[in-house]
């Protein structure tokens, strides 16, 4: 039994059970954490128990009964741990995996607590639902550790000093509550997908662990069409990962991708959930930006993309959830259904409502089209905006890149072949 | 656990409202306070006059400072508050989501530090 491997798939599932039996984060945890220090002592010599989940419950749960012994006031909390204890021990069962299965939905749900921060929501999900460490969700994040670890702290503080529940909420607020735990979810893969910049290698496991995590609302959650909608978004965007950077760490426009490297596979299941979910009527943000994502997918060639129906869908995304980002896209959309310029047109108009200052995708995009209309001074002054407002090194490079050929290809101005600025990817983060 | 659950609204805009609709939410009010008594949530509550009637006191190197007005100029000030024993926080919510005042300003849910902890402190 490989302990590390053990500690990375299951500790999510470990920690969700003893919170639940315990009723206390903090001692869930450290108790957890004992509980693989005596495994790492004990089962290289004695051999790994037939069920090493259970085996690690159940030391943490005796170890933390032990705990509030010896604290006297606690001994009332230590006769109920008494109670519920059997259960822990009982093998591999159906009942178990029930259990689990709440334990861990219950978890997702009080992490995602509408009263807790947001970043706080996100980390703390990372942390105790995904068990990746607070290192690494500090270097996913790029914020100190100490500051990491003491949002994570607060969090948990206030899930015990303003009584957030432990379970799933009741039908009335269930849909609200859904719809926070997916933005989490969507938040964690925005991060991993689109990262401002950092680690490549932990932001691709952030994708991971959002995927993850939305197979595991799907399966608890059956009844969620938007959660269905998120999983097909995700595996659409994800399945593009091996396309989207060159060799030469660059980043590669949608257009301009090797379409064989996408993953085939995860075009078919993400497509699949899409399918769905629509099926069911999910008419939602997900919906939506996933049927985008399906169109881009299963398009042959990037000539093949049906550029109007995409118009058309975020023109019904706009309907539902106006935002200026949306509205960028939309114009990009609208640059390739109809004509360059009416792209154009509509880009100039979000200009001049100036909300969107700080989001370097405007002038990336307004650049592009300007360049194949052949407006190369203009173009490249947009790019250098971009520039300026772009903290992606990839992206970064991609527009010092494209500055360069202008440059170098500059002498008179001439027009030259029309290409799409969009890479496709989920650019309507939410809130910005 | 035991919240307080303060009401916070713009006394602006209630001075706008007209005797019709302030006596409807009177009415509001009296109903849900019944609400909450009946469910064994209520364990106290009362409106506050305007802040134009508030004093701020501070004790400072032992010399009492008395001002006129609130402790801050907000632009939804405290109006009344309500007590309440609920299950959790998510039933605390769910009862100030039912206070006719949570349509007009908000309300901030706030957990009570028990005694017994109070005293640890």
């Amino acid at each position: 039994m490989d302990l590390e491997k053990l500690h990375r798939e299951e500790s999510g599932r470990i920690l969700s059970t003893l919170i639940g039996l315990l009723g206390d984060f903090d001692l869930a945890e450290e108790m957890l954490q004992e509980a693989y220090a005596a495994a790492l002592e004990k089962w290289p010599v004695e051999g790994a128990p037939a069920n090493p989940r259970a085996w690690l419950i159940g030391t943490a749960r005796h170890k933390a009964i032990d705990r509030l012994r010896r604290a006297q006031r606690f001994e009332r909390k230590a006769e109920e741990i008494l109670k519920t204890a059997e259960i822990s021990v009982l093998p591999e069962s159906e009942l178990e995996k029930e259990m689990v299965a709440d334990d861990r939905l219950r978890l997702i749900f009080t992490c995602c607590h509408p009263s807790l921060p947001l970043e706080a929501r996100v980390a703390l999900t990372l942390r105790t639902v995904c068990g990746i460490t607070t290192e690494e969700i500090s270097r996913a994040f790029l914020v100190p550790l100490a500051t990491m670890a003491q949002r994570l702290v607060r969090a948990k503080g206030k899930i015990r000093e303003a009584g957030i529940p432990y379970r799933v909420p009741l039908e009335g607020e269930l849909q609200d509550r859904v719809d926070g735990v997916l933005l989490v979810v969507y938040l964690i893969f925005n991060e991993g997908y689109l990262a401002s910049s950092g680690d490549a290698l932990i932001r691709r496991e952030l994708c991971a662990e959002a995927i993850r995590l939305g197979r595991v609302l799907c399966g608890l959650l059956p009844q969620q069409a938007e959660a269905r909608a998120l999983l097909g978004l995700m595996l659409l965007h994800d399945s593009r990962r091996d396309a989207r950077v060159s060799a030469e760490r660059e980043l590669v426009l949608l257009e301009e991708q090797d379409r064989s490297l996408w993953h085939a596979e995860q075009i078919r299941e993400g497509t699949e959930f899409v399918e769905a979910a629509l099926r069911r009527g999910a008419v939602g943000m997900y919906a939506v930006q996933a049927s985008i994502a399906a169109l881009h997918a299963n398009a042959k060639t990037a000539k093949d993309t049906d550029w109007p129906q995409i118009a058309a869908l975020y023109d019904v995304l706009l309907r539902t959830h106006a935002s200026p980002v949306i509205e960028v896209n939309r114009a990009v959309a609208v640059a390739m259904a109809r004509s360059v310029e009416a792209g154009l047109a509509l880009l100039d108009e979000i200009e001049r409502r100036e909300q969107l200052e700080e989001f370097h995708l405007l002038p990336a995009a307004r650049a592009d089209l300007l360049r194949r209309l052949g407006r190369t001074a203009e173009a490249v002054e947009a790019y250098r905006r971009a520039l300026t407002l772009a903290t992606n090194d990839m992206e970064r490079r991609f527009l010092r890149l494209r500055i360069a050929q202008i440059e170098m290809q500059n002498a008179p101005a001439r027009k030259r072949e029309a290409r799409p600025a969009s890479e496709g990817g989920p650019y309507n983060k939410v809130g910005s | 656990m035991e919240y307080l659950l303060l009401i916070y609204h713009s006394e602006a805009e209630g001075a706008k409202m007209s005797p019709a609709d302030l006596s409807a939410m009177y009415g509001e009010y009296f109903k849900f306070t019944e609400e909450i008594k009946k469910s064994g949530n209520y364990i106290g509550g009362n409106p506050l006059k305007p802040t134009t009637t508030a004093t701020t006191v501070r004790v400072r190197d032992a010399k009492k400072i008395v001002t006129d007005g609130p402790f801050a100029e907000t632009k939804e000030q405290l109006g009344g508050y309500y007590l309440v024993e609920a299950k959790d926080l998510d039933q605390a919510i769910s009862i100030a989501a039912r206070i006719p005042g949570a349509r007009f300003g908000s309300i901030e849910v706030r957990p009570i530090l028990p005694r017994t902890q109070a005293v640890q402190a």
